[in-house]
């Protein structure tokens, strides 16, 4: 069977920097992977080379057998791959119903069209509601990002993400930030997502990276370090000598 | 759970759905319009300036107000157009004046196009300076091209033949020219309204917002701002051409800074990214200016420099923006006495 | 032999004009590198040096070198001024903000003048030592341009140094390449950002002084070239000093030679190299990578 989402001998360098060092990583289908690693292994960037947003300086991205190592950013959002954000990236201007909107407009092929109204697109109009209620945002729907909590405009950027109903979801630290009596809605969420995608988050928290993979990567210094289920990795002495060793410090 | 019985019955589902309708005092600026062809048939000149202005204005919002593309060279499109009625009616090419403010789109969204593929690759101040240059460039152009554009002093006195072989364009009673422009900008207005609330509008907005995300959610960001950029110049390549028709005469002023900083201005007063921010821009600068800037030029260059600076630190939505902010402001103390 | 004389006095005549475009722009560069501000006001401070410098020497009889003293501390105190109570509150604004904000006082400022010292242009009267020719031995060139020259390339050295070899140069480089970094290092941002507008502000009034020869002094200047200290800027790349030393000196070079052999279309070429330029490099020709 062949892999959801394949690197091959992936590498990326910035001038003398090597940010990636190949890296040949797989991610199944229905996979719960983690990617864990100390600060500066990598990880951002190895999500940028995935995404489209870098392209790489060698080797090959694969999705379902596919090479898309060449294929840009948006076409890749198209083929299945999605991901969100580290810090926020939401379009604080408008309402959490038009931030999902945009998403699933460009999903159905309505976004380019110029001559009818957005609201007449009722099919978009009630997705994106769908999608709100099942995160539980239905009843700030009609707010601007700027009046809720963190730990609300953390789940409208994964329902933005959501929206694109991806295969392949990548989430950049999907709790980073949110106080703790809040995490609890970022962890259910999580728990919620259709178990058919392949899913790998990057995070620091263990707790929740433990609690959500079923397989963890660690990579350092842009090099994959180690990989196994949560056991043998929590178990591996060399994986606690560099990295939860240093976590614990920071 | 939400208190709503369907997704659809929620207020945010309603009011996006219903974002685009008509509202009831959106007649009242053709009316106002009207109202003063009747009332001031002697300020008919004026008039005209002022629709043309606005129809500028509006073209500008589409790229600064939705897709936030912050341009000083937008001058470059008006003067394309102006120079092409301009050109093509001096030379005794074609001078018929509807089918000449085509061509004038026409050209004006070629240069839109070719400079946009090229320039909207950037961003920031190095955006900025491309779009100066690239109106310094055509102005340049303009000015060395003598034989065809009539050089520093531009084309004097275009004859422009009766619209639809009817009505004069006269310039002591320019009652022709006004319905004309009104007829244009109306035409436009329509066509820029149905754009800024489809999907295609919204997803500007998104690109405003926050042009990463867009990338994210799969847009083809770059191809949008191009198509944008493009039609926005169509538009004010229009303004443009409607301008030389109306003066009977092209000249370098088209095509300046001066133009491209003093529409940026109407459109930031008034209010940009709100559709009706250039009428209230255009009619509180033109109206201003023409009662201040001729008798007191220091005056009024004075008191626009503070405007601009109290607009910028304290009132970012001009004049629209602030009179929400007003009418929201009462609205909350109303229902408390 | 005449040519190489013809070529030889235009390059000299191009590097003068190419300093002072340097002297006014290079705050400017560092600003906008430094802060990311789109200051579209600063030929309005070097306009104001200017009327400070020209109006010192012709009303209180001072010389040109303590004028241009005069006209830097000044300046400079007065942007200081204006950054702290105007500008810090747009650091975090929208560029269209910014540049509208630096259009307003761009408008006030001349405006002002007008008003105050009237619409004339205001003459640099040379102190007697800097007229006439100087025999450079191959060439006899004005002797003001000579000293331009020599002026600028005192300048650039002592500011290159200044950048390289001083701590507060350190610091600014550090936060024009990763201001969050230099934040975290414990760098005061707010006191080196009013530092190092103040800075910029005054060179650029020692370069309204300086200039006001061939450039001219009234109160339309920081309109008329504005679009070439954005040039020197953009090409040179925001926030490097000796980027934005090889623009100006270019830019004036090529100005002065295309303006004597295509008297017409000269700027034309200026503005076509600078679109190929930034579609080549849109960060500058020594502008950090994106």
């Amino acid at each position: 069977m062949t892999a959801l989402l394949e690197t091959r001998s992936l590498s990326k360098s910035f001038g003398a920097l090597l940010a990636t060092r190949d890296v040949s990583f797989t991610l199944e289908e229905g996979a719960r992977h983690a990617l864990i690693g100390p600060n500066g292994a990598g990880k951002t960037t190895f999500i940028n080379l995935l995404t489209g947003v870098l392209a790489p300086s060698a080797g090959e991205v694969l999705l379902k057998g596919h090479d898309i190592t060449q294929v840009e950013q948006a076409e890749r959002v198209k083929l299945g791959i999605a991901r969100t954000f580290q810090i926020n990236r939401l379009f604080r201007g408008l309402t959490v119903l038009e931030n999902v909107y945009m998403a699933i407009a460009e999903r159905v092929g309505a976004a380019p069209d110029m001559f009818r109204p957005a609201g007449k697109r009722q099919d978009v109009i009630d997705e994106s509601m769908e999608l709100l209620t099942r995160l539980k945002l239905a009843d700030i729907a009609h707010k601007a990002i700027p009046e809720l909590p963190y730990g609300r405009q953390r789940l409208v950027e994964l329902a933005i993400t959501l929206g694109l109903k991806p295969q392949v979801l990548l989430l950049d630290e999907p709790a980073a930030g949110v106080p703790s009596a809040e995490s609890h809605i970022i962890l259910d969420a999580i728990d919620a997502l259709p178990k058919n995608i392949g899913v790998l988050i990057i995070d620091h928290d263990m707790d929740l990276v433990f609690r959500f993979a079923k397989k963890i990567t660690v990579l350092v210094r842009g090099a994959v370090f180690a990989e196994g289920t949560p056991k043998e990795i929590g178990a591996n002495p060399d994986v606690r000598a560099v990295y939860l060793g240093q976590a614990a410090h920071g | 759970m939400s208190v709503f019985p369907t997704a659809t019955d929620h207020p945010a589902a309603r009011a996006l759905a219903g974002r685009h309708r008509l509202r009831l005092w959106e007649p009242l600026p053709w009316l106002l319009a009207l109202a003063f062809y009747v009332a001031f048939p002697t300020y008919l000149g004026f008039g005209t300036d002022l629709l043309v202005t606005i129809l500028f204005a509006i073209s500008l919002d589409l790229v600064l107000g939705y897709a936030g593309i912050v341009t000083l060279g937008h001058a470059a499109f008006f003067g394309a157009g102006a120079y092409t009625v301009g050109m093509l009616a001096f030379h005794g090419i074609w001078a018929e004046p509807i089918t000449s403010l085509i061509a004038a789109a026409a050209v004006a969204a070629l240069v839109g196009l070719l400079s946009g593929l090229v320039l909207l690759r950037t961003t920031g101040l190095t955006l900025l300076m491309l779009t100066l240059c690239t109106m310094a460039l055509l102005e340049e152009a303009a000015n060395l091209a003598h034989d065809w554009t009539g050089g520093f002093d531009g084309l004097p006195s275009i004859a422009i033949p009766p619209l639809f072989g009817l009505f004069e364009f006269n310039p002591l009673y320019p009652n022709t020219q006004y319905l004309y422009a009104l007829g244009v900008l109306f035409i436009c207005f329509v066509f820029v309204r149905v754009l800024v609330y489809s999907p295609f509008g919204q997803s500007l907005t998104g690109i405003r917002e926050n042009t990463l995300r867009m990338h994210a959610v799969g847009a083809p960001v770059r191809m949008r701002l191009i198509v944008c950029y493009t039609i926005s110049a169509a538009i004010a390549g229009i303004a443009g051409g409607l301008w030389a028709q109306a003066n009977a005469y092209v000249n370098l002023s088209t095509l300046g800074l001066d133009r491209a900083a003093t529409v940026l201005i109407i459109l930031v007063l008034g209010g940009y990214g709100r559709l009706y921010g250039a009428f209230v821009g255009a009619v509180a600068y033109m109206v201003l200016s023409h009662l201040l800037a001729k008798i007191y030029p220091t005056a009024w260059q004075l008191g626009l420099g503070l405007l601009l600076v109290i607009i910028a630190l304290f009132a970012r939505g001009g004049i629209l923006g602030v009179g929400e902010t007003l009418l929201r402001w009462f609205g909350r103390r109303r229902p408390s006495p | 032999m005449i040519f190489g004389i013809d070529i030889a006095s235009m390059v000299l005549g191009g590097l003068a004009a190419g300093m002072v475009l340097f002297i006014v722009s290079v705050g400017l560069s560092v600003t906008m590198g430094l802060m990311g501000f789109v200051n579209l006001a600063h030929g309005a401070f070097a306009m104001l040096g200017g009327y400070v410098i020209v109006l010192a020497m012709r009303n209180w009889g001072v010389g040109f070198a303590p004028a241009l003293a005069i006209g830097f501390v000044v300046t400079a105190a007065v942007s200081a001024v204006f950054e702290r109570l105007l500008y810090a509150r747009l650091y975090r604004a929208p560029e269209l903000d910014q540049v509208l904000f630096t259009i307003g006082l761009v408008f006030v400022i001349i405006a002002s003048v007008t008003v105050l010292i009237g619409p004339e242009n205001q003459p640099l009267m040379l102190p007697d030592a800097l007229r006439g020719q100087l025999n450079l031995g191959f060439i006899e060139y004005r002797t003001y341009s000579i000293f331009l020259i020599v002026v600028g390339i005192v300048i650039v050295i002592g500011l290159w140094l200044g950048f390289e070899r001083t701590r507060m140069g350190a610091q600014i480089r550090a936060a024009v390449d990763n201001r969050q970094m230099a934040e975290s290092l414990g760098i005061n941002i707010d006191r080196l950002f009013t530092i190092t507008f103040a800075f910029g502000s005054g060179m650029a009034a020692l370069g309204g002084g300086l200039g006001a020869e061939f450039l001219g002094l009234d109160p339309q200047y920081p309109l008329k070239y504005l679009v070439y200290f954005l040039i020197v800027v953009a090409v040179g790349g925001p926030g490097r000093i000796i980027g934005a030393f090889y623009a100006a000196v270019l830019i004036g070079v090529l100005d002065f030679v295309l303006k004597k052999y295509v008297p017409q279309g000269g700027t034309l070429f200026i503005y076509a190299l600078t679109i190929l330029l930034l579609l080549w490099r849109p960060q500058g020709l020594f502008g950090k990578s994106a």
